[in-house]
């Protein structure tokens, strides 16, 4: 692979992870939103695979597949069946409406590239410098989770961090050791499969609900 | 070869656990199972009280004595734990509001849960570390959840979302430290791979470390671990989850998964003081310290449900524990472990005291369960003398350790700190005392409970209150062990 077809396809792969992220405050369609999961998926593998051929790692090619099977396919097919049970669904009344968001969602943006700037002066090199998009894809996360009320938005918002911390690792250190990576990717896989029997429990046990109606246990 | 004996034993009960279904016997043999992780713990710490350090797994797999000491306590309180399960699971069982089927659920989910903590904390790789606090979080939520109410689901929905965006801020402060640590001396040299995420060869390079990155890292680090602590800002999970929990379970997660996660922290503590220099870490750590003992001491003074109030108790510990690491000298870090220890026995009984109470009167709002002491003798008896410990009377443990944690802040000169914690903690012990008279002390109309507290609950719980006391008297078992545990922290 050339240098330039390198930077730019890992551009684009990056660039896609954020863009899906910002994409997820703007569908309110939860199904909508699980396809724009699995298409953030499909590009941190991309970016994995992309930064495997460039530096002939065998271990980071493993890991690519990995990410490209567990989060680009298994977790969306997961969670579309939490959705499928419930017709219809959609995130109608989030905390902070759309147009809102999308603003906050840029601001998020400028904060991680200022924020992560000294990171990438630092050892300026194609994939590092397109750190500050990871952070950002983290605190778009964040957003997600903060104002989104349904149970299916709470579980994308933590993926929406989750790829987020991914892809700062892929970008800087290309991939955290294989290892840690299995534990990493299972983990993951974990979590989603206890909130889907969590959100499936919750659901027969409260009828459709919004999580602002969780409110038995306060101070 | 201890190394696996200690990592096996709760993975096989948990193996047993799920073939077999729920009978008596399957509940005492994981309490034999975490015996024996504390007997082989203890095994351990004789080993490497000489600062040696043992190694298994291609040095996958590492104890030093600070190691050995943190098996000790997940021994000790999942030994503790263990011993009222087939209580627990009997009476839910009786009641109707649990199948047997639960039950094996149950008890393999609690020996998987064990294991990821004794895998943490034996583990030398600081990505491993993280994947088995991560596996807690997983083994765990359905124990939060396993009364199936709603306010267990709301618990349980609570602690996994906020415990896995800690851990995710955990895990990205956790490659930052890689990619510190690949970019040491040049871009290509340093360690790669695998043992560029090991403890000892980060130690052996923390003063290469860049300072601009390792201060972000700590920063999410404290943040991420903290989360799972419970310290401040994201601890609100942690009331709901202790307090919904089945006891055992609040037992183990009050008592040892917090003090596992500050683990965590003291490990990165020590790579942070090599690269930054001791004020950083320090200066974050009060922050989160101070704030924890001040939401604790808000939540605690009109505390009416006294799960509840165990709860906030944990969390006014854990600020401790990091104003004592905060200290960061040889003697607070010793103090520090001891106070975990002791928290851990005295936390376990009290948390299960309250199972108990929970058991028999059905409710856990303080103002209707009066009189206890001589209304219910022996569980009231165990409930007070937890309460004296946990405030840090004489001659408990708890008490040596929060003074010498005191005494070390005033060595390094941060008496201000020692001051705020002194007043908070006197405002705490003043409110505790007042929800413990209220509850323990009155006049009773009936006396109902009369020899019919039993044996099983009794023996394991007086027994950890009769340790606490013991090495509140006399330290000399373990202060060569502390001090090699504080002495792999502190250099």
């Amino acid at each position: 692979m050339s240098g330039s077809s390198y930077t730019q396809l890992l551009d684009l792969a990056a660039g896609l992870v954020l863009v899906c992220a910002i994409l997820t405050l703007w569908r309110s369609d939860l199904r909508a939103i699980t396809s724009i999961l699995s298409i953030q998926g499909v590009a941190l593998g991309v970016v994995a695979g992309v930064l495997a051929i460039h530096i002939h790692d065998g271990a980071l090619a493993i890991t690519a597949v990995i990410v490209f099977v567990v989060k680009g396919s298994v977790i969306p097919i997961l969670i579309r069946q939490v959705v499928r049970r419930d017709p219809g669904s959609r995130e109608v009344s989030p905390l902070i409406n759309v147009p809102a968001s999308l603003a906050g969602a840029v601001v998020l943006v400028a904060i991680a590239f200022l924020a992560s700037g000294k990171i990438t002066a630092l050892f300026p090199n194609p994939a590092s410098r397109l750190a500050p998009i990871g952070i950002a894809t983290v605190l778009v996360g964040f957003l997600v989770l903060v104002t989104r009320r349904k149970t299916v938005s709470q579980i994308v918002g933590l993926l929406l961090i989750d790829n987020g911390v991914a892809l700062v690792a892929f970008l800087l250190t290309t991939g955290v050791p294989l290892v840690v990576e299995l534990g990493a990717s299972l983990d993951v896989l974990l979590v989603v499969v206890v909130l889907r029997v969590l959100a499936t429990v919750m659901r027969t046990h409260f009828g459709a609900f919004d999580l602002d109606q969780m409110q038995e246990l306060r101070d | 070869m201890l190394i696996y004996v200690i990592l096996g034993l709760p993975l096989a009960a948990a193996l047993v656990a799920g073939l077999v279904p729920w009978r008596h016997w399957v509940g005492w043999m994981t309490t034999f199972a975490n015996g024996s992780v504390l007997v082989f713990g203890v095994a351990l710490c004789v080993k490497t009280v000489d600062h040696r350090a043992l190694l298994a797994l291609d040095g996958g797999l590492r104890a030093d004595a600070l190691s050995s000491f943190m098996v000790v306590v997940i021994g000790t309180v999942s030994f503790l734990a263990a011993s009222q399960t087939v209580r627990y699971l009997s009476s839910e069982i009786d009641r109707g509001s649990s199948s047997s089927r639960h039950a094996s659920l149950y008890v393999v989910l609690v020996q998987i849960f064990v294991a990821c903590m004794l895998l943490a904390v034996l583990s030398a790789n600081l990505g491993v570390m993280w994947v088995a606090i991560e596996a807690t979080t997983i083994a765990t939520t359905f124990l939060v959840g396993h009364r199936r109410t709603s306010g267990a689901l709301e618990a349980s929905w609570k602690y996994v979302i906020i415990c896995s965006v800690g851990i995710a801020l955990a895990l990205l402060g956790t490659v930052l430290v890689y990619f510190a640590a690949l970019h040491v001396g040049g871009p290509h040299s340093g360690p790669h791979g695998v043992s560029a995420l090991d403890w000892t060869s980060l130690m052996a390079i923390s003063h290469h470390l860049d300072t601009g990155i390792m201060r972000l890292a700590v920063a999410l680090l404290v943040l991420g671990y903290g989360t799972k602590v419970g310290l401040v800002p994201m601890h609100s999970w942690l009331p709901d989850a202790h307090s919904q929990a089945p006891a055992p379970v609040s037992a183990l997660m009050s008592g040892v998964l917090l003090t596992v996660a500050f683990y965590a922290l003291l490990r990165f503590k020590a790579i942070a003081d090599g690269a930054l220099g001791i004020g950083y870490t320090r200066s974050l750590l009060i922050v989160v310290g101070l704030g924890s003992l001040f939401v604790a001491t808000s939540l605690l003074l009109t505390q009416r449900d006294y799960k509840r109030m165990l709860a906030y108790s944990s969390m006014e510990h854990m600020g401790l524990i990091a104003l004592g690491a905060a200290a960061g000298s040889s003697l607070a870090i010793a103090a520090v472990l001891l106070h975990i220890l002791g928290h851990g026995i005295v936390k376990a009984v009290l948390f299960l005291a309250a199972g108990e109470i929970y058991l028999v009167e059905g409710t856990s709002t303080i103002d209707q369960v009066p009189a206890l002491l001589s209304r219910r003798p022996m569980i009231g008896g165990i409930f007070g003398f937890g309460l004296v410990a946990l405030l840090g009377l004489p001659p408990f443990s708890l008490f040596v350790s929060e003074l010498n944690m005191i005494r070390a802040e005033v060595a390094v000169g941060l008496t201000w700190v020692a001051a705020i914690s002194l007043v908070l903690m006197s405002i705490i012990f003043v409110s505790m005392m007042m929800h413990g008279r209220s509850m323990l002390l009155g006049d009773s109309t009936s006396s109902d409970g009369f020899g019919a507290t039993a044996r099983t609950f009794t023996v394991p719980l007086v027994l950890g209150l009769v340790v606490s006391a013991f090495f509140g008297i006399v330290a000399w078992p373990l202060a060569p062990l502390l001090h090699a545990a504080a002495h792999v922290i502190v250099r």
